[in-house]
């Protein structure tokens, strides 16, 4: 991962692609989501959704696997080019999440992230706390997830 | 409460105890190993030389364990179509293997359909807090519900 000094306004990284099984949307929603629609095609049949349909938090903790894989694979080039790697740090949270489309049993959903706004910390001067736009978008071209993601990247040392 | 709850059912200002979940530390590795493999989510070596300074859950897996409450403690025995999104999510603590977090809701707004009479909206804020009474993670949120009968 680059550190804070290293992102610009505007730049928009790709993080990757997901394809959402059944046994995945059952798995996840029998765990920590286990509403009938997320469950089982019946149970999705008779509901708003009409078929199996991902819940909501697995469709956001995937884009966190695909934007943590993203990182080490970015982090392992810079390695091999000599560059100093920065660490990001956690975050404080997100903002107007939304959930545009069902994901359903099947859909292939890619994900990016776009760099909104980057503010020094005051309160931790090795830090800076970077704002993103990320979208997940389907293999129809539709918008499925937004999220507006804030969390703090290591500054390169002074 | 055995009564399944429609939109009718949720009173501005109410408040709604929706259970609690202790979080173990292969719970905690387990989510962050397929969902949030960062060094703080995994290894208490590693933690402690983190911003977060020992291991902690992932923020997505302190959601997790939110919506299990929230299906197990209200949505299950409702008439609920899921949810549009969610407004503003913090997290303000870390989330420690052994914590036992409780889950609080509050009614904040209810709004009837205007375009599906059959279904309403209703307006939310949760607080997760730990066993110290000290909120890890806060979300404002909608939920739709179905009505109890559709408006004449």
């Amino acid at each position: 991962m680059s550190h804070f000094e290293d992102y610009n306004i505007g730049d928009i990284t790709e993080l990757g692609s997901y394809t959402f099984s059944a046994e995945d949307i059952v798995r996840f929603a029998s765990a920590y989501d286990p509403q009938g629609f997320h469950l089982s095609d019946e149970a999705a049949a008779a509901s708003h959704f009409g078929r199996l349909s991902a819940s909501g938090w697995h469709t956001a903790a995937v884009w966190m696997k695909l934007m943590v894989a993203f990182q080490k694979r970015h982090a392992a080039r810079l390695l091999a080019e000599g560059l100093p790697v920065g660490r990001l740090g956690p975050s404080p949270g997100v903002d107007d999440m939304r959930w545009l489309k069902p994901v359903s049993a099947g859909d292939t959903v890619t994900y990016s992230c776009r760099v909104t706004s980057l503010t020094e910390s005051r309160s931790r001067p090795e830090w800076g706390l970077m704002t993103m736009l990320n979208e997940g978008v389907n293999q129809h071209g539709e918008v499925v997830f937004t999220f507006v993601g804030h969390v703090f990247v290591e500054r390169r040392p002074g | 409460m055995s009564e399944i709850r429609h939109f009718e059912d949720f009173t501005v200002g109410a408040a709604l105890p929706l259970g609690e979940k202790t979080v173990t530390k292969a719970e905690i590795i387990e989510f962050a190993s397929e969902f949030d493999a960062q060094p703080f989510h995994l290894d208490e070596e590693a933690a402690r030389h983190t911003l977060l300074g020992g291991l902690a859950a992932s923020g997505w897996h302190s959601c997790a364990m939110f919506q299990r409450l929230l299906v197990d403690n209200l949505l299950a025995r409702s008439t609920s179509e899921g949810s549009p999104g969610i407004d503003k999510l913090k997290w303000l603590r870390p989330v420690r293997p052994g914590d036992t977090l409780s889950l609080t809701g509050t009614v904040l707004e209810t709004r009837a359909s205007r375009s599906r009479p059959t279904r309403g909206s209703v307006r939310f804020d949760f607080t997760l807090a730990n066993q110290n009474g000290d909120p890890v993670m806060t979300l404002t949120c909608w939920i739709m519900f179905t009505r109890r009968k559709a408006a004449a």
